[in-house]
């Protein structure tokens, strides 16, 4: 009787901590729509909440969403304040150092440089804004531009807007609606608004989570394999996007 | 939150402002503003217990206390405060991650490995199963801790400094009445300290007040986290697209602030003029020939 009551014990707590471990939190930015950004109901929403949340089903995972600032967003993973990162992250060997990236869930990113005018100098003695810790940043600081680095996508575009940049250099998907929607303020800068960076954005996992990882990859391989990413990719991006 | 806000594309004019003001994220943003009384209201009393208790331990006969006191006290404020802000809440967090781990996770798994700081799912603070007020709340919690340590220590410096400044015959007086220590601080020190130290504390009140957007950085999503987000240009994506309104936003944020100066301002000067009643100070003697 006693080992029993002992082996459903065992049981129950066996149970218990599996259930646990399949509750993941997500950490992304919401600020960097359509990626990622506060709806005006106040919940997270875009191309990878919907992405994310099907990766979720697909997994078996119960996931909860949540925001922090992009600066921290690394250290906040390896603290484990979270558990996987989905915030528009581009896989580099950089970040590799420091944490697991899945397999690429958006192609390999075209970015942009966005200006007033279409022949705007971005090399040398352009002062050229791009977000702080992002593929694009390093791109600049190697361009011979100088760079004028912003905690958020929004305050870079900003800058452009009020003459304090001659150009914002950021992922296209991010500056393409804002191109089209800005009137002719903002147009692409001639030849350089596909110049393609890093191996695509993954989901950012600390690297002891090998488990959680290859399930999430697994989710990643399936969606491609039926379509289903590609479809949420027309959906976001239109027709014209890249694909997988 | 209106029927009439249901397609936000076909909205115009006034009624698109309304709509749109009334949000869900305007509410979350309207409510931001309790949140950051609420970690004022949270804060002050705590920064004073702990700025009371580090003065009454500087000035304690027992030498590791008053070590400690004055350590303290000259510790904190010698540090940049944002350092502080960064440090607690991570140091705690950590810390009682650390420690509920070694009792509940198999002990034999190191917290740490490589970069990642892991502890079992039993150890984890809040619970990583908990909703996320409960995540929101725990992020607050930490904040005021932060918040507390750090006022605490200038608030134990003002408090120290205006115990120094109760003149010393008034203790002695009380001693000579066969007053214990304990009463001597009661009766005698503690409410004659009060008038010197308000112009100290109102400062730091103030200065509270200031500080509070620091919560950003904490991860707490206070009033300049939601101006910075709603006022930013918002494209099709949203259901209300407008243009950088940053401006307006930090606009309303600045008159928040200055309400909240203005008002602390009316309550501390009836404060004052209430603590200088029957004081030997030139306050005091002001009041008590007016009122002759």
């Amino acid at each position: 009787m006693n080992k029993l009551t002992f082996i459903t014990a065992a049981f129950a707590l066996m149970a218990g901590a599996a259930a646990a471990q399949d509750n993941v939190r997500i950490g992304t930015e919401g600020a960097f729509p359509p990626f990622n950004f506060i709806n005006d109901s106040g919940e997270i929403a875009g191309f990878e909440r919907d992405l994310g949340d099907e990766l979720c089903r697909r997994a078996e995972l119960s996931c909860t969403w949540v925001t922090t600032d992009w600066d921290s967003i690394i250290p906040n993973l390896t603290a484990g304040n979270y558990d996987v990162i989905m915030a528009g992250m581009s896989i580099t060997d950089e970040r590799r150092e420091v944490i697991a990236f899945s397999d690429a869930y958006f192609p390999e990113l075209p970015s942009a440089y966005a200006a007033p005018t279409e022949d705007a100098n971005i090399g040398d003695g352009a002062v050229v804004a791009a977000q702080t810790n992002t593929v694009q940043a390093n791109y600049v600081a190697e361009s011979g531009a100088t760079m004028l680095e912003f905690a958020t996508p929004d305050e870079t575009v900003a800058a452009v807007r009020n003459g304090e940049a001659d150009a914002v250099f950021a992922d296209k998907d991010f500056l393409a609606p804002i191109v089209a929607e800005s009137g002719g303020d903002l147009v692409w800068v001639t030849g350089q608004d596909d110049i393609r960076l890093g191996e695509g954005f993954g989901l950012g996992l600390r690297q002891s989570d090998e488990e959680l990882r290859e399930r999430l990859s697994t989710a990643i391989q399936s969606m491609k394999d039926d379509g289903s990413l590609n479809e949420l990719l027309t959906q976001w991006f239109g027709e014209e996007a890249v694909h997988f | 939150m209106f029927a009439a806000c249901a397609d936000p594309a076909s909205l115009e004019g006034l009624v698109w402002m309304m709509c749109y003001l009334t949000s869900g994220k305007h509410l979350m943003f309207y409510m931001s503003f309790g949140t950051v009384l609420l970690v004022l209201a949270a804060t002050a009393p705590l920064a004073l217990g702990f700025g009371y208790g580090a003065a009454m331990a500087a000035r304690s006969s027992a030498a590791p206390l008053r070590w400690f006191g004055h350590g303290y006290i000259s510790m904190v404020r010698g540090v940049p405060d944002i350092i502080f802000f960064l440090f607690v809440p991570i140091a705690l967090d950590q810390g009682i991650e650390y420690l509920l781990s070694r009792a509940v996770c198999d002990p034999s798994v190191p917290v740490r490995q490589g970069s990642d700081f892991i502890v079992c799912a039993a150890a984890k603070v809040p619970a990583v199963t908990a909703a996320p007020w409960v995540h929101n709340a725990y992020a607050i919690f930490l904040a005021v801790i932060a918040f507390a340590i750090v006022f605490g220590a200038f608030a134990g410096n003002v408090l120290y400094g205006a115990m120094k400044a109760v003149p010393r015959a008034q203790l002695e007086t009380a001693e000579a009445y066969g007053m214990s220590r304990a009463q001597i601080n009661r009766r005698v020190l503690v409410p004659q300290m009060w008038t010197y130290a308000l112009p100290g504390l109102s400062n730091l009140w103030m200065l509270l007040i200031k500080a509070t957007p620091l919560l950003f950085i904490l991860g707490v999503q206070d009033i300049v986290y939601w101006a910075r987000e709603l006022g930013g240009s918002k494209s099709h994506h949203y259901d209300y697209p407008h243009p950088d309104w940053r401006l307006y936003y930090f606009t309303g944020l600045l008159v928040f602030y200055l309400l909240m100066t203005m008002l602390s301002e009316r309550v501390l000067d009836r404060l004052r003029a209430r603590l200088s009643r029957g004081q030997a100070t030139l306050a005091g003697e002001q009041m008590r020939k007016a009122l002759a």
